[in-house]
Protein backbone atom coordinates (compact mmCIF):
# COMPACT_ATOMS: atom_id res chain seq x y z
CA UNK A 1 0.00 0.00 0.00
CA UNK A 2 1.16 2.99 -0.73
CA UNK A 3 2.51 5.33 2.55
CA UNK A 4 1.63 9.16 2.67
CA UNK A 5 5.81 10.32 2.59
CA UNK A 6 6.28 12.70 6.49
CA UNK A 7 7.43 15.68 5.12
CA UNK A 8 4.26 16.48 3.57
CA UNK A 9 1.86 15.77 6.95
CA UNK A 10 4.43 17.72 8.83
CA UNK A 11 3.97 20.77 6.19
CA UNK A 12 0.31 20.64 6.34
CA UNK A 13 1.01 20.84 10.37
CA UNK A 14 3.19 23.92 9.79
CA UNK A 15 0.37 25.49 7.57
CA UNK A 16 -2.20 24.76 10.45
CA UNK A 17 0.09 26.00 13.10
CA UNK A 18 0.51 28.91 11.10
CA UNK A 19 -2.47 29.89 10.55
CA UNK A 20 -3.34 29.31 14.32
CA UNK A 21 -0.75 32.31 15.29
CA UNK A 22 -2.31 34.01 12.54
CA UNK A 23 -5.84 33.72 14.07
CA UNK A 24 -4.37 34.89 17.50
CA UNK A 25 -2.78 37.89 16.16
CA UNK A 26 -5.26 39.62 14.16
CA UNK A 27 -8.58 38.56 15.90
CA UNK A 28 -9.83 40.88 18.29
CA UNK A 29 -12.31 38.52 19.76
CA UNK A 30 -11.61 36.82 23.20
CA UNK A 31 -13.48 33.30 21.81
CA UNK A 32 -12.69 33.20 18.13
CA UNK A 33 -8.23 33.80 19.45
CA UNK A 34 -9.03 30.99 21.86
CA UNK A 35 -10.10 29.12 18.77
CA UNK A 36 -6.56 29.78 17.18
CA UNK A 37 -5.01 28.01 19.96
CA UNK A 38 -7.32 24.91 19.74
CA UNK A 39 -6.16 25.02 15.74
CA UNK A 40 -2.48 25.32 17.55
CA UNK A 41 -3.44 21.98 20.02
CA UNK A 42 -4.33 20.67 16.97
CA UNK A 43 -1.35 21.03 14.52
CA UNK A 44 1.05 19.65 17.28
CA UNK A 45 -1.13 16.66 17.79
CA UNK A 46 -1.35 15.99 13.96
CA UNK A 47 2.87 16.24 14.09
CA UNK A 48 2.65 13.57 16.91
CA UNK A 49 0.64 10.85 15.89
CA UNK A 50 2.16 11.06 12.51
CA UNK A 51 5.86 10.57 14.33
CA UNK A 52 3.71 7.67 15.95
CA UNK A 53 4.47 5.39 13.02
CA UNK A 54 7.69 5.21 13.89
CA UNK A 55 6.98 3.59 16.84
CA UNK A 56 4.09 0.92 16.72
CA UNK A 57 4.72 -0.78 19.67
CA UNK A 58 4.75 1.59 22.14
CA UNK A 59 2.77 4.25 20.52
CA UNK A 60 4.47 7.24 22.26
CA UNK A 61 3.08 9.97 19.81
CA UNK A 62 -0.61 8.73 19.79
CA UNK A 63 -1.13 8.98 24.00
CA UNK A 64 0.76 12.10 24.13
CA UNK A 65 -1.70 13.73 21.32
CA UNK A 66 -4.40 11.92 23.69
CA UNK A 67 -2.88 13.46 26.79
CA UNK A 68 -2.90 17.11 24.58
CA UNK A 69 -6.79 16.32 24.46
CA UNK A 70 -6.68 16.39 27.60
CA UNK A 71 -5.06 19.23 28.55
CA UNK A 72 -7.06 21.20 25.77
CA UNK A 73 -10.61 20.05 27.06
CA UNK A 74 -9.44 21.27 30.90
CA UNK A 75 -7.95 24.60 29.07
CA UNK A 76 -11.02 25.25 27.01
CA UNK A 77 -13.22 24.88 30.06
CA UNK A 78 -11.35 26.80 32.44
CA UNK A 79 -10.72 29.84 29.51
CA UNK A 80 -14.28 29.93 28.60
CA UNK A 81 -15.68 30.71 32.50
CA UNK A 82 -12.60 33.60 32.53
CA UNK A 83 -14.09 34.79 29.30
CA UNK A 84 -17.65 34.86 30.50
CA UNK A 85 -16.26 36.54 34.07
CA UNK A 86 -14.55 39.53 31.61
CA UNK A 87 -17.71 40.00 29.83
CA UNK A 88 -19.17 40.27 33.16
CA UNK A 89 -17.31 42.82 34.00
CA UNK A 90 -16.24 45.04 31.36
CA UNK A 91 -18.98 44.11 28.68
CA UNK A 92 -17.71 43.20 26.17
CA UNK A 93 -15.59 40.64 24.62
CA UNK A 94 -12.98 42.72 22.37
CA UNK A 95 -9.57 42.73 23.34
CA UNK A 96 -8.88 45.96 22.52
CA UNK A 97 -11.94 47.47 23.83
CA UNK A 98 -11.07 45.78 27.47
CA UNK A 99 -6.94 46.77 26.95
CA UNK A 100 -8.60 50.62 26.61
CA UNK A 101 -10.96 50.61 29.40
CA UNK A 102 -8.63 48.68 31.68
CA UNK A 103 -6.06 51.44 31.48
CA UNK A 104 -8.70 54.27 32.02
CA UNK B 1 -6.01 5.43 -2.92
CA UNK B 2 -4.76 6.52 0.14
CA UNK B 3 -2.59 9.13 -1.47
CA UNK B 4 -5.35 10.50 -3.15
CA UNK B 5 -7.27 10.53 -0.09
CA UNK B 6 -4.70 12.13 1.68
CA UNK B 7 -4.42 15.25 -0.50
CA UNK B 8 -8.13 15.76 -0.54
CA UNK B 9 -8.35 15.72 3.06
CA UNK B 10 -5.57 18.16 3.81
CA UNK B 11 -6.91 20.57 0.99
CA UNK B 12 -10.03 20.37 2.66
CA UNK B 13 -8.79 20.82 6.26
CA UNK B 14 -5.99 24.26 4.78
CA UNK B 15 -9.44 25.60 3.21
CA UNK B 16 -11.58 25.58 6.39
CA UNK B 17 -8.53 26.61 8.95
CA UNK B 18 -8.22 29.52 6.37
CA UNK B 19 -12.08 30.14 6.52
CA UNK B 20 -11.88 30.06 10.40
CA UNK B 21 -9.26 33.12 10.06
CA UNK B 22 -10.80 35.00 7.21
CA UNK B 23 -14.63 34.51 8.05
CA UNK B 24 -15.99 37.43 10.38
CA UNK B 25 -18.67 36.12 12.34
CA UNK B 26 -17.30 33.96 15.08
CA UNK B 27 -20.39 32.11 14.79
CA UNK B 28 -18.78 30.72 10.84
CA UNK B 29 -15.51 30.87 12.59
CA UNK B 30 -17.34 27.99 15.09
CA UNK B 31 -18.19 25.93 12.01
CA UNK B 32 -15.63 25.70 10.20
CA UNK B 33 -13.11 25.23 13.18
CA UNK B 34 -15.91 21.79 13.49
CA UNK B 35 -15.24 20.96 10.01
CA UNK B 36 -11.62 21.06 10.31
CA UNK B 37 -11.69 19.07 13.24
CA UNK B 38 -13.29 16.41 11.36
CA UNK B 39 -10.95 16.31 8.14
CA UNK B 40 -8.12 16.05 11.11
CA UNK B 41 -10.16 12.62 11.97
CA UNK B 42 -10.20 11.70 8.80
CA UNK B 43 -5.92 12.33 8.87
CA UNK B 44 -5.73 10.63 12.09
CA UNK B 45 -7.38 7.34 10.75
CA UNK B 46 -4.88 7.34 7.97
CA UNK B 47 -2.49 7.55 10.31
CA UNK B 48 -3.49 4.37 11.75
CA UNK B 49 -4.78 6.26 14.73
CA UNK B 50 -8.56 4.84 15.06
CA UNK B 51 -8.78 5.54 18.65
CA UNK B 52 -7.82 8.84 18.71
CA UNK B 53 -9.48 9.60 15.33
CA UNK B 54 -12.91 8.57 17.55
CA UNK B 55 -11.62 10.00 20.45
CA UNK B 56 -11.03 13.86 18.50
CA UNK B 57 -14.80 13.94 17.12
CA UNK B 58 -16.40 13.29 20.67
CA UNK B 59 -13.80 15.64 22.58
CA UNK B 60 -13.16 17.98 20.24
CA UNK B 61 -15.78 18.19 17.95
CA UNK B 62 -18.50 16.95 20.24
CA UNK B 63 -17.58 18.92 23.57
CA UNK B 64 -15.09 21.50 23.10
CA UNK B 65 -17.13 23.18 19.99
CA UNK B 66 -20.36 22.93 21.54
CA UNK B 67 -18.68 24.74 24.39
CA UNK B 68 -17.73 27.66 22.03
CA UNK B 69 -20.85 27.88 20.39
CA UNK B 70 -22.27 28.14 23.63
CA UNK B 71 -20.45 30.85 24.75
CA UNK B 72 -20.64 32.71 21.42
CA UNK B 73 -24.55 32.71 21.90
CA UNK B 74 -24.49 33.46 25.61
CA UNK B 75 -21.90 36.50 24.94
CA UNK B 76 -24.49 37.94 22.04
CA UNK B 77 -22.47 38.56 19.69
CA UNK B 78 -24.70 40.14 16.99
CA UNK B 79 -24.16 43.54 18.36
CA UNK B 80 -20.48 43.26 19.66
CA UNK B 81 -19.51 41.50 15.95
CA UNK B 82 -15.79 41.98 14.43
CA UNK B 83 -17.65 43.96 11.72
CA UNK B 84 -18.24 46.74 14.52
CA UNK B 85 -14.47 47.35 15.62
CA UNK B 86 -12.38 46.81 12.35
CA UNK B 87 -8.82 45.03 13.33
CA UNK B 88 -6.37 47.13 12.19
CA UNK B 89 -4.73 46.92 8.32
CA UNK B 90 -1.45 47.06 9.87
CA UNK B 91 -2.44 44.35 12.44
CA UNK B 92 -3.69 42.17 9.95
CA UNK B 93 -0.25 42.36 7.76
CA UNK B 94 1.73 41.67 10.68
CA UNK B 95 0.02 39.03 11.61
CA UNK B 96 0.45 37.81 8.14
CA UNK B 97 3.76 38.11 7.87
CA UNK B 98 4.82 36.81 11.30
CA UNK B 99 2.61 33.61 10.43
CA UNK B 100 3.83 33.46 7.12
CA UNK B 101 7.83 33.69 8.82
CA UNK B 102 7.07 30.94 11.23
CA UNK B 103 5.95 28.97 8.42
CA UNK B 104 8.92 29.14 6.26
CA UNK B 105 11.01 28.79 9.18
CA UNK B 106 9.41 25.25 10.00
CA UNK B 107 9.48 24.33 6.56
CA UNK B 108 12.94 24.94 6.07
CA UNK B 109 13.72 23.18 8.91
CA UNK B 110 11.55 20.11 7.59
CA UNK B 111 13.61 20.31 4.40
CA UNK B 112 17.14 20.09 6.41
CA UNK B 113 16.22 17.31 8.41
CA UNK B 114 16.68 13.69 7.08
CA UNK B 115 13.86 11.81 7.59
CA UNK B 116 14.36 8.09 8.76
CA UNK B 117 11.76 5.65 7.14
CA UNK B 118 9.33 3.35 8.55
CA UNK B 119 8.51 -0.21 8.56
CA UNK B 120 4.87 -0.26 7.40
CA UNK B 121 4.69 -4.34 7.89
CA UNK B 122 5.00 -4.11 11.83
CA UNK B 123 1.72 -2.52 11.59
CA UNK B 124 -1.81 -4.43 12.25
CA UNK B 125 -5.25 -3.18 11.43
CA UNK B 126 -5.05 -3.56 15.86
CA UNK B 127 -1.92 -1.04 15.90
CA UNK B 128 -4.14 2.61 16.98
CA UNK B 129 -7.57 0.34 18.79
CA UNK B 130 -8.21 1.04 22.36
CA UNK B 131 -6.52 -2.46 23.42
CA UNK B 132 -3.28 -1.37 21.86
CA UNK B 133 -3.35 2.47 23.07
CA UNK B 134 -4.47 1.27 27.13
CA UNK B 135 -2.07 -1.67 27.26
CA UNK B 136 0.52 1.02 27.35
CA UNK B 137 -1.91 3.64 28.89
CA UNK B 138 -2.02 1.73 32.33
CA UNK B 139 0.97 0.26 32.50
CA UNK B 140 3.71 2.50 31.17
CA UNK B 141 1.63 5.92 31.79
CA UNK B 142 -0.29 5.05 34.86
CA UNK B 143 1.05 7.96 36.35
CA UNK B 144 0.01 10.64 33.37
CA UNK B 145 -3.38 9.09 33.48
CA UNK B 146 -3.76 9.40 37.28
CA UNK B 147 -2.61 13.44 37.14
CA UNK B 148 -4.74 14.00 34.35
CA UNK B 149 -7.83 12.82 36.59
CA UNK B 150 -6.76 15.84 39.62
CA UNK B 151 -6.61 17.97 36.48
CA UNK B 152 -9.57 17.71 35.23
CA UNK B 153 -11.21 17.73 38.96
CA UNK B 154 -8.83 21.12 39.22
CA UNK B 155 -10.57 22.49 36.37
CA UNK B 156 -14.01 21.63 36.83
CA UNK B 157 -13.96 23.28 40.48
CA UNK B 158 -12.40 25.93 38.93
CA UNK B 159 -14.68 26.63 35.98
CA UNK B 160 -17.65 26.14 38.43
CA UNK B 161 -15.78 28.87 40.20
CA UNK B 162 -15.54 31.19 37.76
CA UNK B 163 -19.26 31.03 36.35
CA UNK B 164 -21.00 30.71 39.77
CA UNK B 165 -22.92 33.82 40.43
CA UNK B 166 -21.98 35.72 43.03
CA UNK B 167 -24.38 37.47 45.69
CA UNK B 168 -25.20 40.73 45.16
CA UNK B 169 -24.86 40.59 41.25
CA UNK B 170 -26.72 41.54 38.40
CA UNK B 171 -28.04 39.51 35.66
CA UNK B 172 -27.52 40.00 32.44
Amino acid sequence: MMQIPLEHILILSAVLFSLGILAVITKRHAVVVLMGIELIFNAANLNLVAFSRHDPSLLQGQLFSLFVMVVAAAEAAVALAIVLRVYQYFRTANLNEIVSKENN
Amino acid sequence: MTESLFYFLASLTLLCALMVVISRNPVHSVLFLIITFFTISGHYILLNAQFLAAVNIIVYAGAIMVLFLFVIMFLNMNKDSESRVKTSTLSKFAGTIAGGLLFVIMVAAVKDTTIAGYNADTFTSQTGMVETLGAVLFTQYLLPFELASVLFLVAMVGAVMLGKKEAGEQHF
